[in-house]
């Protein structure tokens, strides 16, 4: 069942919609929730989950091939949100893995790269991690300074990467960098010489999430770890489209989650002799809060099923990415103005979601950056470039 | 081995009840797959997975509806389905339900049968023992462990009694109830659920059976529900103001001569 669903968006929904969605809200009920403020306060990724999250499908869901079974947009969507009603971190590493990861080896990897690479992502046996972003290209990933010079059967690849979720912890590492001024793929292995890897401590935000940086020099990676299907930069970038169509669904997880805080709290919390919820101007928050949730879930479910039938141009999910983070946010703010002090404890969950959204709000794109996208396909004109 | 697992669906426990016009209002309620029948349906996937010759049949009778939780035992691994359909079902009480459907499973063949040991909604408890009668079958109820025979012929069951638990043995057909404890069900997997999407759910009208309502040769009703109450509203705490030396004063006051408990 649809937890907040004010405009009975559950009638949309198919029945295997309904089955996925319920699949990972019992997941996440029984298997995330009870450990996830500990993750969140000692700073770990649950690891023990990723091999069961192999195994119920989540994984694989974008794929059809190597043990995945590919759902609907819907479903796929419904499957994030779950998950981020649990963590944004959690859903974040399944972002990665199955859109950024899994996906574009599929799309773009010969064969044998599949044989050899998708079974253990989809499993939950191996990790992947995206590497494309660096310390000083994040926005701007066209000025990126990795470069890979092909010398016999391999490529040496020198660069840095940055802000790379799940690198501490991957087994293979989709890096993005330079060849004769072209951009291509590798799947690095672990440990490959002229590699390392470094976490990315003290975060206040994506606690339970793992994130790290990496050093390329001079690092020999085989030829044929190339993906051949990749030619430019628009490939990542639409890679990243996948992603962020999964975000703007995340993100309605955590709002939903803080809302319902926000909404026990206010019928349970007395002072001067009645619940909060009784004042007006509790009511009022908790008013804009339905209603943004429900306007950001409506335009989730058109998205998806125009997703469904290929007429989704990206400009639709930067508007669906933007939007529905900003809701996010703001409903996160005001459930933890809502809660009063409680709302500064991570024994409530408002807390954990308000830090993690802050990533959310600038990472797959920026909230600025979706804005110009959008305001470029409005006149035609590139405050860019 | 040939399982049937018995299946109803039921309103979410955590949905709030509503009451309209004497009945209760299931629109915009989520349903579920009855608990108690989720740990059958997860024992007999188990026996299946030990026991790869063995075939697990839903069945349910029900309204429309009861379509989801069929499909929700298909999607946790079940092999097919049966649906016991027609709108004169509705309203049968247990025993008549449990004719129903020992009519249905006497056709399908069995060597199992496994229950919930109760539906949430009404916590009858009754559908399992019923069938067992029907089928002319033994019944063990309350069950939290099942063993086999190497043979696959007798079955070793613990069951739950007050302060302990006790431990029969009977020979295969045999009617299973099951309790919690028993197994951890299973989550449908993604796998599992796209694949249910291709399997079957028969469905048996009251004429397939041959029951016949009309004549009233098989009454539906030896028991009639008459009303239906929620429950009364808990009364509102007191609180004792003041400091606490009189708190204590007026809270041992009230347990004496209000409350009469001291």
């Amino acid at each position: 069942m649809f937890s907040v669903d004010f405009y009975d968006i559950e009638s949309h929904l198919t029945d295997d919609e309904k089955l996925i969605r319920d699949s990972v809200a019992g997941f996440v009920d029984r298997e995330v929730l009870p450990g996830i403020q500990k993750s969140f306060e000692s700073g770990e990724f649950p690891f023990q989950l990723i091999k069961r999250m192999g195994q119920e499908g989540f994984l694989g869901a974008s794929v059809d091939t190597h043990g995945g079974t590919r759902i609907s947009p819907v479903a796929y969507g419904l499957m994030m949100q779950e998950l981020e009603r649990g963590d944004s971190g959690l859903r974040s590493f399944v972002s990665v893995q199955s859109s950024l990861v899994i996906y574009p080896i599929h799309q773009f990897g010969t064969n044998e790269q599949k044989d050899r690479w998708l079974p253990g992502l989809i499993s939950g046996d191996k990790v992947g991690c995206f590497a494309l972003t660096e310390p000083d290209y994040g926005s701007d990933p066209s000025g990126m300074k990795a470069k890979a010079v092909k010398d016999g059967d391999a490529y040496v690849l020198n660069g840095s990467k940055m802000w790379i979720t799940s690198a501490d912890i991957a087994d293979y590492f989709l890096t993005w960098a330079y060849v004769d001024g072209i951009v291509r793929a590798f799947v690095v292995e672990k440990g490959s010489p002229g590699m390392t890897v470094q976490p990315i401590k003290h975060k206040f935000s994506m606690r339970a999430s793992d994130t790290g940086e990496i050093h390329f020099i001079d690092c020999r990676v085989p030829a044929e770890n190339m993906l051949p299907g990749v030619d430019g930069l628009s490939t990542a970038l639409g890679c990243l489209s996948h992603a962020r169509y999964g975000i703007a669904w995340g993100v309605l997880g955590a709002a939903v989650a803080c809302y319902q805080e926000a909404v026990e709290h206010s019928k349970s919390r007395i002072m001067f002799q009645k619940p909060i919820g009784a004042f007006q101007l509790v009511q009022e928050k908790l008013a804009d809060m339905l209603t943004d949730l429900t306007c950001a879930q409506l335009l989730c479910l058109q998205l998806g099923r125009m997703m469904a039938k290929d007429e989704v141009h990206y400009t639709r999910i930067s508007m669906a990415k933007r939007n529905n983070v900003r809701v996010a946010l703001d409903i996160a703010r005001k459930a933890r103005d809502i809660l009063g002090a409680s709302g500064i404890s991570v024994e409530y969950s408002t807390i954990r979601h308000m830090l993690n959204l802050e990533s959310v709000y600038t990472y797959e794109g920026t909230d600025s950056i979706h804005t110009l996208i959008l305001g470029k396909k409005i006149t035609g004109l590139d405050a860019i470039h | 081995m040939r399982i049937v697992v018995c299946v109803k669906q039921v309103i979410d426990t955590a949905a709030r009840i509503v009451l309209k016009d004497g009945a209760v209002d299931g629109t915009n309620l989520a349903k579920v797959l009855n608990p108690y029948d989720e740990f059958a349906v997860e024992e007999a996937i188990r026996i299946r997975e030990r026991l790869p010759d063995t075939e697990i049949t839903l069945i349910s009778l029900g309204p429309e509806g009861f379509r989801d939780a069929l499909r929700a035992g298909l999607a946790m691994g079940a092999d097919k389905a049966v649906h016991l359909l027609n709108p004169a079902f509705d309203d049968v009480d247990s025993l008549t339900a449990s004719r129903l459907l020992a009519k249905a499973i006497t056709t399908l063949g069995f060597d199992l049968i496994l229950c919930g040991r109760q539906a949430v909604d009404d916590d009858m408890a009754q559908i399992g023992p019923a069938l067992a009668v029907y089928l002319d079958i033994p019944c063990v109820t309350a069950v939290t462990q099942l063993e086999f025979s190497d043979d696959w012929n007798r079955a070793t069951v613990t069951r739950q009694i007050e302060g302990g638990s006790e431990i029969i043995e009977s020979p295969l057909p045999i009617l299973l109830t099951c309790q919690k404890g028993l197994n951890q069900p299973r989550l449908p997997s993604f796998k599992g659920i796209m694949a249910a999407k291709k399997k079957q759910i028969e469905t048996i009208t009251a004429e397939k059976l041959g029951f016949d309502f009309i004549t009233g040769n098989d009454s539906t009703s030896t028991v009639i529900a008459t009303g239906l109450k929620l429950p009364s509203l808990r009364d509102k705490g007191v609180m004792l103001d003041g400091p606490a030396s009189d708190a204590v004063v007026k809270l041992v006051k009230s347990l004496r001569d209000t409350e009469k408990v001291v």
